[in-house]
C-alpha cells in the first residue's frame, strides 16, 4: 500500500474514522488540537458527528452518553484536559462502556507548557479518577504505530467493554512521518452491542447502565467482576517491542518517544561493542511484566529513561522484583533527552 | 369492574424510595403519563441525576443511565447525537442542575439540544441531608446556612428559568408547581409540551417544577405544601417563559 506523509495528530484522527468512529467530542488544547480540527472537517463528510464542547468535563460525559448507545466514540485532549476528564472516566470504566481516549501529553504539573512530556504516566496507568478501575493504555512511538494502536484501541474497547487510552506525547502528535493507513471498516461488521446498549426498549426489556449500586454486597460483586476482567486483560494483552535484546547484558527500557530515541542509543552503544538492548512497553497497562521479568533474569542491570521524574520505573521495578539493579534517567519540563546525553548517563551508571 | 385509574405503562411496579409527601413521586407519574400519551416509550432514554432521584432510571420502564452529579445534559447530548431519533430526557434536582451542572445546562440549552429536562426545584440538597442549594431562599435555614441564607455570604437565590429565558436555543420553558390538582394538570401539560418541543425538533425544553422536601424542611407534608405556596412561589413565580410549540 501507498505511504503518505501525515502529522501524528491527523493520522490518529484519520485512523479513528477508518476504525468506524463516527462520534467525536472535544475541547481545544495544544498540542492535540489538530485532531479536533481534522475531525471537524472529516466527520461530517462520512456522516459522523463532531462537537466542540464547553469543557473537558462536558466532553467526557458526552463520550459517556454516546458510548451508552454502543457506537464507536472518541475524544482527545492533552494533560490539563485529561485531568478534568477523570471523574467521567471513573464512571465510564464502572459502567463498562467501550470508548477511546487520546492524551497527547504535555509538560506539567499545572498549566506547565506545551512541549512533549511523559509526566501523565501515573494518572493514565494507576487511575486518576476514584475507585478500583483500569484503563487499557497504549503508547505509540511513531506516527505509524499511533495509527495502528488507534485501530487496536477501538477493538480492545469493544472486546472488553472498557475505555482504552492512547497515550502519546507532543512529539508524536506534532511530527510528520510517512504512514500506511488501514482500510476503511465497514460499519456493519463492527461488534454488535444490542444486548446491552441504550437504543430505546423496543420489543425488549429496558436496558439500564450505571456505575452505581447502593447495596455494598452488590457493589462488591460488580467490583469483583471488573477485577476478573482486568486479570483476563493482563493475561492476554501485554504488548511490547524488543530491539537487539537477544544477547544483552544491559537492558534499556523506555516507552513512546523515549523508546524511539533509545533505539538510536542502543545502535550507538552497540558500535562501541557494548551489549545493550531495548525493551519498549507498548501496553502501559497491562504492563508487560511477564516478559520483562524473564529478560531481567539474564541481564546485569536495567536502565530506564523517561520524560518525567520517574513514573514507569516503578512498574519496571515491580516486574524485575529485585533480581537486578534498576537505574533511572529522566528529563522534565517538556525537554526531550538527546541520544548523546542518554549514552553519557548510561555509561556513568555502568562504570 | 371498570378500571378508571392505573399505573402508567412507562412506570414499573418498583416502590418509590422517596419520603412521604415528597413531590418526586407525583412528578415521575406525570412524566410517565406523558410518555404513554405520546406513545414514545420504546424510543425514550432517560438520564437520571445524582440526588434523591438517582433511582429514577429504575422506576421508568424505558432505557436509562445515571450521569455523574450535574452532567446529565452532557450525557444526554452524547446519547442524542448518537441516536437522533431517540427521545432523551433528564430529570435533575436544583443542586444537580443549577449548581455543579449549571455550565452543562446553559450550554445544552444554548446549542438548542433537542432534549427535555425536568428540573425539580426543592430549594435544598435533599439526598445529602438538607444543605443549601443555589435556589435556597434568603433567610431559609439549612444545615449549611444555619443562620438563614444571607446575601453577604451566599448571594441570591439563582433563577434558572429566568436565566435560560434569554437563550435562543430554548423552545419550551415553564415554571410550575404540583401543589394542587390544577397545578398538577398544568405541570403535566407543560411536561408534554417540553417533550413535543423535542419531538418536533424545535429545540431545548425545560420545565422547572417547584417541589417540596418535607424531610429536610423539617415539616409535615401539609406544612411543606403551605410553605411552598407561601414562600417559594413568591421568589420563583410560576409562569410560562417560552413556548415555540404552540397548540
Ligand atoms: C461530584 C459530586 N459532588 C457531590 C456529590 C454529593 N451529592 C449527592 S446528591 C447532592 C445534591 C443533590 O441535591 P439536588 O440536586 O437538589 O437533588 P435532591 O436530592 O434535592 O432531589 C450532592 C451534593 C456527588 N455525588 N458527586
Ligand atoms: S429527602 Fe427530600 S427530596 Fe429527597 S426524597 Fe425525601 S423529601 Fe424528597
Amino acid at each position: 500500500m501507498k505511504k503518505i506523509m501525515m502529522k501524528g495528530n491527523e493520522a490518529i484522527a484519520e485512523s479513528a474514522i477508518r476504525a468506524g468512529c463516527r462520534l467525536y467530542f472535544a475541547y481545544p488544547i495544544t498540542p492535540q488540537s489538530e485532531i479536533a480540527e481534522y475531525m471537524a472537517k472529516r466527520l461530517p463528510e462520512v456522516g459522523g458527528v463532531f462537537l466542540q464542547t464547553e469543557s473537558e468535563v462536558a466532553t467526557v460525559n458526552m463520550v459517556y452518553g454516546a458510548a451508552c448507545t454502543g457506537k464507536r466514540v472518541m475524544t482527545s485532549t492533552s494533560s490539563p484536559g485529561f485531568s478534568l476528564m477523570q471523574e467521567g472516566i471513573s464512571y465510564i470504566a464502572g459502567a463498562e462502556l467501550p470508548c477511546v481516549f487520546v492524551n497527547v501529553v504535555r509538560g506539567g504539573p499545572g498549566l506547565g507548557n506545551i512541549q512533549p512530556s511523559q509526566g501523565d504516566y501515573f494518572q493514565a496507568v494507576k487511575g486518576g479518577g476514584h475507585g478500583d478501575y483500569r484503563l487499557i493504555v497504549l503508547a505509540p512511538s511513531t506516527v505509524q504505530e499511533a495509527v495502528d494502536l488507534t485501530q487496536l484501541a477501538f477493538d480492545l474497547a469493544d472486546e472488553y467493554r472498557n475505555p482504552v487510552l492512547v497515550l502519546a506525547d507532543g512529539m508524536i502528535g506534532q511530527m510528520m512521518e510517512p504512514v500506511e493507513l488501514p482500510p476503511v471498516r465497514d460499519l456493519s461488521t463492527l461488534p454488535d452491542h444490542s444486548d446491552w446498549a441504550l437504543t430505546g426498549a423496543k420489543n425488549r426489556e429496558p436496558h439500564r447502565i450505571a456505575a452505581f449500586n447502593i447495596d455494598p454486597v452488590g457493589l462488591e460483586q460488580m467490583n469483583i467482576r471488573y477485577q476478573e476482567k482486568y486479570r483476563r486483560i493482563e493475561d492476554k494483552e501485554q504488548r511490547w517491542e524488543e530491539y537487539r535484546a537477544d544477547d544483552v547484558e544491559y537492558l534499556m527500557v523506555g516507552y513512546g518517544t523515549v523508546g524511539r530515541i533509545l533505539k538510536s542509543v542502543v545502535d550507538e552503544l552497540r558500535e562501541e561493542k557494548l551489549p545493550v538492548g531495548l525493551f519498549r512497553p507498548v501496553t502501559l497497562w497491562p504492563f508487560p511484566q511477564k516478559r520483562l521479568g524473564e529478560i531481567s533474569e539474564r541481564v546485569k542491570c536495567i536502565f530506564v529513561v523517561e520524560m518525567s521524574s520517574g513514573q514507569m520505573v516503578e512498574d519496571v521495578k515491580l516486574s524485575v522484583n529485585g533480581k537486578v539493579p534498576v537505574y533511572f534517567y529522566g528529563r522534565m519540563g517538556g525537554i526531550v533527552p538527546t541520544p548523546e546525553e542518554i549514552c553519557l548517563a548510561f555509561k556513568e551508571v555502568i562504570r | 369492574m371498570k378500571v378508571i385509574f392505573e399505573r402508567p405503562k412507562s412506570l414499573n411496579d418498583k416502590e418509590f424510595t422517596y419520603c412521604p409527601g415528597c413531590h418526586h413521586g407525583i412528578i415521575h407519574r406525570l412524566i410517565a403519563e406523558v410518555i404513554d400519551e405520546l406513545n414514545i416509550q420504546d424510543r425514550t432514554i432517560m438520564v437520571a441525576p445524582v440526588g434523591c432521584s438517582v433511582f429514577a432510571y429504575e422506576f421508568f420502564d424505558v432505557d436509562g443511565t445515571v450521569a455523574p452529579h450535574g452532567r446529565a445534559l452532557a450525557v444526554a447530548t452524547g446519547i442524542k447525537k448518537a441516536l437522533p431519533d431517540s427521545v432523551v430526557f433528564t430529570y435533575q434536582g436544583d443542586g444537580d442542575l443549577a449548581s455543579i451542572g449549571i455550565a452543562e445546562t446553559i450550554h445544552a440549552a444554548n446549542r438548542g439540544e433537542k432534549l427535555t429536562t425536568i428540573f425539580v426545584n426543592n430549594a435544598v440538597y435533599g439526598m445529602t441531608g438538607g444543605q443549601m442549594a443555589p435556589t435556597t431562599l434568603l433567610g431559609q435555614k439549612t444545615t449549611t446556612s444555619p443562620r438563614g441564607r444571607n446575601v453577604e455570604n451566599e448571594g441570591f437565590p439563582l433563577h434558572v428559568s429566568e436565566l435560560l429565558s434569554t437563550i435562543p436555543g430554548v423552545a419550551y420553558l415553564e415554571r410550575t408547581a404540583v401543589s394542587s390538582p390544577r397545578d398538577i394538570l398544568n405541570t403535566k401539560k407543560a411536561i408534554k409540551k417540553a417533550f413535543l418541543a423535542q419531538l418536533k425538533g424545535l429545540g431545548f425544553g425545560l420545565v422547572e417544577v417547584l417541589s417540596t422536601c418535607p424531610t429536610n424542611w423539617k415539616m409535615t407534608p401539609v406544612e411543606a405544601q403551605k410553605w411552598l405556596l407561601e414562600n417559594m412561589t413568591k421568589e420563583f413565580p410560576p409562569r410560562l417563559f417560552i413556548d415555540k410549540v404552540g397548540d
